[in-house]
């Protein structure tokens, strides 16, 4: 007998599966809203492993999307010619692998941050996540063998349903097992006060290292997922406002809070094609939207009173 | 000689330009202990203010050139005070990360509104000083490059005397030493802060003008770089401590100048953000600061 | 029998400041040793060199045999020693359960990947530490709001809460920071039963902090005096009442 939590995750992966065999007959402009949101909420909610739950400020997480999205194009373009796979074998066998090789290189780039710059705090954190966003920006810029800053073209449409809400499901019961355990809460410990984690014999270093790459991890495999979806990727895809866009979902679904965060990535996915016929107000909306939250309900939005079980 | 020496001139007039946002950052550090993510909008605000009076002061001559200059600090100045009002007052005693959430809520705010209100597109920046090209030897000085070390080192000088010789002056020291004694002794915390943001906002303001000068077109999101070197450059001095900014300022614009002349040009954007990392690691309280120890 | 800790002319300056000099000093096996000292003195940064928050200039510090320095606080908890904090550090925001389940966590045989498979051994091991954790609480009688976040427990119930968390890591000394502040004098008779309680139940020797002089005198067998930074006086409560250095120390010279 399985636990629960695994019966769950094989419902959703069976449910994705079964959507992604009718798909065809869903109305495209929907089905791209969908995957849009499957790739959202994996975004949010690794971004909330970091931001919420250990308590730390990463405002680079579209960087790390950068390292996956252009790490997977070039798997599947670059092996994917040179394999001579029959299509069905490279949607279904090279695609998954070039997820997870994205999201492993997403992985490591997390941990060369994160190393060093886990002693700081707050702020400062957040501005070298910024930093290392832009470093890789420029990098990415640089680089011919991935277009520079024209940017890579012609990735093959791998994305569907199934491979967006199975990674998505994924992230979720990986983020949730994580803190449902002994182990895990020393997350939640590590948030509220470093020096007694610390005095309680937590390995606190360890824990934000583990949060930051087990994130990137996810933020990677999203970028695959991003890049495989859109055919099309460049450098300033994955700039600072892709990295706000993610801590917005973060926080208006509430820091640290598992359902909430998702709520929001679903909501502010789907209201962002109207609004973006608003143009440049939309932007500003959300500077509003950020500045009013903090003023007035810093827990974010979608926070009921709900009291923390053991589970 | 004569390159090196050049490039050690364009280095520092950079510098000083990075050395004017960064003491911004460090003041508000030293009251407030957070980071004002809407500091390097406040300097692009700057550029666009004197992008609109130059026409209407007839810029182009000395005189001119200082009323411009002077209207963006103040305009700056003001809009700094307005932030801290409106949007980081309503914090205090908050938590760090509220702030700094709303802080960058403040810049994306000012960057859109910019791009609503300015435009989107580079605007060419009218010269508002008379330019002439002077040559020494094999060296060439634009008469800008002047400008820009002469209006930094008065503005320096000035910020050293208000900040050490006047009642305001010594007011910022103790709260940035000890609020809560501070308010104990009958500062009055939320003016000395204004007064801070004023002053650090003029003073981005004045960068902002100086900045544009030397880049003939300005943008409403051209603060973000320059923004971010200028807070390495406030880390790297030794966040709190001003000569430590100034000093910040000058290093990293040197820095800049010296990598933009060889094979890594392309990559002097990233500079500042290696630099940072590896004070981090090995200096983390700065050239000039003092670390902090945390009370157990 | 060596002493369980052992402290040899330790010595921290912060600056140009002297905190702690040349003190040296020993804890034994299962003994309750009291540190004493007017405000300023060094107490609590003796306990910050002790647990590896601060690292001393010079001196060394050592623990069953084993010298402490450069280790980090994390690992000399592993080793065996726990503490409180002097202004209260729990984790506010976890409930009071999860507090002591946390501090359960060194003696996980399950980590990161343990915890995502989720396989039986996993959940028997959670089991265990279940029932370890509420055991522990029904001790000291918190299970009754043991769902409650740590921050709505009133005063006296989240210094118990934190010297709970603390036994949980299985400490051999524990490190009480002044456990009395800010308790009437009924609660800090309860709280000097607490103490010499759990010395007995739990076999551990404990060095405590402390103000309050009837606390001290009335459950420590040896006593150490700081003051300015040095050790003035060491021996057990009768003849540190009647020291003259600490007597002046407390009253000032003249008297």
């Amino acid at each position: 007998m399985l636990p629960r939590s695994q019966i769950w995750l094989l419902a959703v992966l069976g449910a994705a599966a079964v959507m992604s065999a009718v798909s065809g007959r869903l109305n495209p402009y929907w089905l791209d809203v969908a995957m849009g949101v499957g790739i959202n909420i994996i975004l949010a909610v690794s971004l909330n492993l970091i931001n919420g739950f250990t308590g730390q400020f990463s405002l680079g997480h579209a960087g790390f999307m950068a390292v996956g999205a252009y790490t997977s194009a070039m798997v599947t373009t670059v092996l994917g010619s040179r394999l001579g796979l029959s299509p069905v074998l490279l949607r279904w066998g090279l695609f998954p692998v070039s997820l997870v090789a994205g999201g492993l290189l997403a992985g490591l780039a997390g941990l060369a941050v994160g190393a060093p710059s886990l002693r700081l705090k707050g702020d400062y954190l957040a501005i070298v996540t910024l930093g290392f966003g832009e470093i890789i920006k420029v990098i990415l810029q640089n680089l011919n063998a991935v277009g520079g800053a024209r940017g890579l073209s012609g990735i093959p449409s791998y994305t569907n349903l199934f491979w967006t809400f199975t990674v998505a499901a994924v992230t979720v019961y990986v983020v949730w097992g994580l803190l449902n355990s002994t182990y895990g809460r020393g997350f939640l410990a590590v948030a509220d006060d470093e020096v007694a984690a610390e005095a309680m014999g937590l390995n606190t270093t360890r824990y934000k290292i583990n949060a930051f790459v087990v994130g990137s991890f996810f933020a990677g495999a999203a970028g695959g997922l991003y890049a495989h979806l859109k055919g099309y990727i460049s450098p300033t895809g994955f700039d600072f406002n892709k990295s706000i866009e993610i801590v917005v979902m973060v926080i208006l679904g509430g820091m640290g809070r598992h359902l909430g965060v998702i709520v929001a990535a679903i909501l502010l996915t789907v209201v962002q094609e109207p609004l973006r016929k608003l143009g440049d107000w939309r932007m500003i909306l959300y500077a509003l939207l950020l500045i009013g939250l903090m003023l007035t309900r810093p827990q974010g939005l979608f926070v009921w009173p709900l009291k923390r079980r053991n589970a | 000689m004569t390159e090196l020496l050049q490039q050690l001139l364009n280095g520092l007039s950079l510098g000083a330009i990075y050395a004017l946002i960064a003491l911004g950052y460090t003041m508000v550090y030293g009251v407030l202990r957070f980071i004002n993510f809407a500091h390097s909008d406040v300097f692009m605000v700057g550029a666009y203010l004197g992008f609109y009076l130059a026409p209407r002061v007839g810029s182009g001559t000395i005189l001119g050139g200082m009323l411009v200059l002077s209207g963006a600090m103040a305009g700056c100045a003001v809009l700094g005070v307005l932030i801290e009002k409106l949007a980081y007052r309503p914090l205090r005693n908050r938590s760090t990360l509220t702030v700094l959430i709303t802080a960058i809520g403040v810049s994306l705010l000012l960057q859109n509104l910019g791009q609503k209100i300015f435009g989107a597109n580079p605007k060419p920046f009218p010269a508002i000083f008379p330019v002439t090209q002077l040559h020494f030897g094999g060296l060439t000085v634009s008469s800008n490059q002047i400008i820009v070390l002469l209006v930094t080192l008065v503005l320096l000088g000035t910020l050293h005397w208000v900040v050490n010789h006047t009642r305001m002056g010594t007011a910022m020291r103790a709260l940035s030493f000890n609020a809560t004694a501070a308010s104990l002794v009958g500062i009055n915390n939320d003016r000395v802060i204004s007064f801070t943001f004023a002053l650090g906002s003029a003073l981005a303001g004045a960068g902002g003008i100086l900045y544009a000068m030397n880049y003939p077109s300005i943008d409403p999101l051209m603060g973000t770089l320059p923004g971010l070197k200028a807070f390495v450059a406030a880390v790297l001095g030794g966040i709190g401590n001003l000569p430590g900014a100034a000093l910040g300022g000058m290093l990293i614009g040197l820095v800049e100048t010296m990598v933009s002349g060889t094979r890594a040009s392309t990559f002097r954007d990233a500079i500042a953000f290696a630099i940072l990392i590896l004070i981090l690691l090995f200096r983390p309280a700065g050239l000039l600061g003092r670390l902090r120890v945390e009370k157990v | 029998m060596s002493a369980l800790l052992q402290l040899n002319q330790v010595t921290i300056r912060f600056g140009g400041l002297t905190a702690v000099s040349e003190v040296s000093g020993t804890v034994g096996q299962g003994e309750l040793v009291g540190l004493i000292g007017p405000n300023g003195a060094g107490k609590t940064t003796v306990f910050n060199l002790v647990t590896g928050v601060y690292q001393p200039t010079s001196g060394t510090i050592s623990f069953a045999g084993e010298s402490l320095g450069r280790l980090r606080p994390f690992e000399i908890t592993r080793r065996g020693i726990a503490r409180t904090f002097q202004n209260i550090r729990l984790f506010p925001s976890l409930s009071v359960f999860d507090n002591v389940r946390v501090a359960f966590h060194l003696h996980l045989k399950h980590d990161a990947v343990h915890a995502v498979t989720r396989g039986p051994k996993f959940f028997g091991e959670e089991t265990t530490l279940r029932e370890r954790t509420r055991e522990l609480l029904s001790i000291f009688n918190l299970e009754r709001v043991q769902d409650e976040p740590a921050r709505s427990l009133p005063y006296g119930d989240q210094r118990r809460l934190e010297i709970v968390r603390a036994l949980a890591t299985g400490p051999r000394l524990l490190l009480l920071d002044e456990p009395a502040a800010g308790m009437n004098p009924a609660e800090k008779v309860d709280l000097m039963r607490l103490i010499q309680f759990i010395q007995g139940k739990f076999k551990l020797a404990i060095l405590l902090v402390e103000h309050d002089m009837k606390v001290v005198m009335g459950v420590c067998q040896r006593i150490h005096v700081l003051e300015y930074g040095r050790k003035i006086a060491e021996g057990t409560p009768a003849e540190i009442r009647s020291n003259p250095a600490v007597i002046g120390a407390y009253l000032g010279k003249d008297s």
